[in-house]
């Protein structure tokens, strides 16, 4: 397991921002098309003809009207569905062809935040950040520290003992957060992160997706939300329409634009 | 300290599949379930017990009838036959059964009739085979018939033949009846799996999405369904070996030869005790088993 240090996520005083890093793509989709069902039951592709880079250590906003495939794209980055055609290249290595017994081991290098949250109903606040940890075979010892901060970090440090049911739209979505970010993911994927939280809450989060980014990890943030896109220096925008990357080029710099 | 991490961690994982208290419908189940394969592998064992001891019992023995309405020339063939028993290799031993023993045996259908010295009762010779084979006995028959043709040559085996016939058909249908219970208790076992991974779909999925093995899943699953299986095997377990108990004391009470024959050994008690471990792997391994494959068609 990868040495991980937790000490910082109460501020951005990591250091040398990862983006100054040189980068290498962390993910690279060619001509990838994805069409749900299978034979005569087949729908229209959802994702058409996708051929773009990701770089390791960058910041992405996927932008895009409701339907035009942002979830099905997020879907395929972290591997829950694989493409009906093309390729998609993830830590240097084909995921399109990659075995079911590796799939973990590429998933637990990714954190979700999915857009309906999916926390475990059953479990607390603590729990619920925790389990990306006892996944990856934490030691139970090793786990307190790293979901304390993580708590007070998303501001739910008194709410580690509540159910979900019992918690804000907003609490349950920083807790979707605290579990994506907690073990410090290569590429963290949010789906609409911020739709159910106040602006200033917003900002925060986008603060610790941002402090996450810096120490290296490749942020892919779908929103609507165009006040978001101005707030992170140097992050780069994916706009789809009806499955398709609008700049065909696959150059992803429409503004805010990353100074090359 | 490594115990309270390994409790801890345990104590996590479990509830990670959503454990609602209490008693659970799997734990009553294993409980009958073990109940009824105990209860059927009791008779079975002591079933068993009965026939190899019977088979013990009259292997080898014969009892030889001279029948002849004179006493006298009964009696001297009877002493012919006698001899020629005791010279023979095969004969481990030849012992009449006097008249004293014969009147008591007819007692019950003649009452003092029976000690009449006129009843033309058969002299009989209690015949203790040295091999227990079925060619020895053939041979000493021929030899005594030989000797006298009106010699009557009666194998205890096949007297009691009927009721080892018996004992092995009430083995048979005992281990027929643990092995139904066995895999009905798997089939229970896989239903509830798939009915537990139905119920936590939602929490697999997410549990995969955040890098879950498999094995990882199909551990929570097992832990569940083994300590389902602990509890009720304790307790369907322990009732079993309750009333098997209370039905071999009032065997043993009847005082009968050949139910007191009907009780289990000390190996016996061994297997019956093993029965609920078997059953808690068997309902673990059908878990495990069930799970992953059923995990195999999620992405």
């Amino acid at each position: 397991m990868r040495k991980r240090q937790y000490g910082h996520w109460h501020g951005h005083q990591a250091g040398e921002s990862g983006r100054n890093h040189v980068m290498a793509n962390i993910v690279q989709f060619e001509n990838v098309g994805l069409r749900y069902g299978s034979g005569p039951d087949a729908g229209p592709e959802t994702l058409s003809d996708l051929s773009f880079t990701l770089r390791s250590g960058a910041f992405y906003f996927l932008t895009g009207a409701s339907g035009a495939g942002k979830t099905s794209l997020l879907k395929l980055l972290y591997l829950a569905q694989r493409p009906t055609r093309g390729v998609i290249r993830l830590f240097g290595e084909d995921a399109v062809v990659l075995s079911r017994d590796r799939l973990p081991g590429f998933r637990r290098r990714i954190g979700v935040v999915f857009q309906d949250f999916r926390l475990v109903p059953h479990l607390s606040t603590w729990d619920n950040i925790a389990l990306p940890l006892r996944v990856a075979g934490m030691p139970e010892a090793d786990i307190e520290q790293p979901v304390r901060e993580m708590l007070t970090w998303v501001g739910l440090g008194d709410r580690a003992d509540a159910r979900p049911a019992t918690l804000s739209g907003g609490e349950q979505q920083r807790v979707a957060i605290a579990r994506a970010v907690i073990a410090r993911p290569e590429i963290l994927v949010a789906d609409e992160p911020t739709g159910n939280v106040d602006p200033d809450m917003a900002e925060r989060l986008l603060h610790l997706f941002e402090s996450l980014n810096k120490l290296g990890t490749t942020v892919v943030v779908a929103t609507h939300d165009f006040h978001l896109l101005g707030r992170i220096p140097g992050a780069q925008m994916m706009r789809l329409d009806r499955g398709r990357l609008l700049d065909p080029t696959g150059a992803l710099r429409y503004p805010p634009t990353r100074p090359e | 300290m490594m115990s309270r991490a390994t409790n801890a961690r345990s104590s996590a994982e479990r509830r990670v599949l959503d454990e609602a208290g209490g008693l659970r419908a799997m734990t009553w189940v294993m409980a009958i379930m073990l109940f009824l394969t105990m209860l059927a592998a009791a008779l079975g064992l002591a079933t068993a017990g009965a026939a190899r001891l019977l088979d013990r019992q009259l292997a080898g023995r014969l009892t030889v009838q001279v029948v002849d309405g004179d006493p006298v020339r009964r009696d001297v063939a009877a002493a012919r036959v006698l001899a020629a028993l005791r010279t023979m290799p095969a004969v481990a031993t030849a012992t009449p059964v006097d008249r004293a023993e014969l009147t008591r045996l007819l007692q019950p259908w003649l009452g003092s009739d029976g000690a009449d010295p006129q009843l033309p009762v058969p002299a009989m010779i209690d015949v203790d085979l040295a091999d227990h084979d079925e060619a020895a006995a053939s041979r000493v028959a021929a030899t005594v018939r030989r000797l006298n043709p009106s010699v009557r040559v009666d194998r205890h085996e096949s007297w009691m033949s009927p009721v080892n016939d018996v004992m092995r058909t009430l083995t048979f249908l005992a281990l027929a009846l643990v092995l139904l219970m066995a895999s009905a208790t798997a089939a229970v076992v896989v239903l509830a799996a798939r009915a537990g991974l139905q119920t936590h779909r939602a929490t697999i999925a997410v549990m995969h999405m955040l890098g879950s093995t498999d094995l990882q899943v199909a551990r929570l699953f097992q832990r569940r369904i083994a300590l389902d299986a602990t509890i009720g095997g304790v307790g369907g377990g322990v009732a079993a070996l309750l009333i098997v108990t209370f039905i071999g004391i009032r065997l043993r009470g009847l005082g009968s030869d050949l139910l007191g024959g009907v009780a289990l050994g000390g190996v016996d008690w061994v297997v019956l005790a093993l029965l609920p471990v078997a059953f808690v792997v068997l309902a673990t391994l059908a878990a495990r088993v069930t799970i992953v494959r059923a995990l195999r068609h999620i992405l």
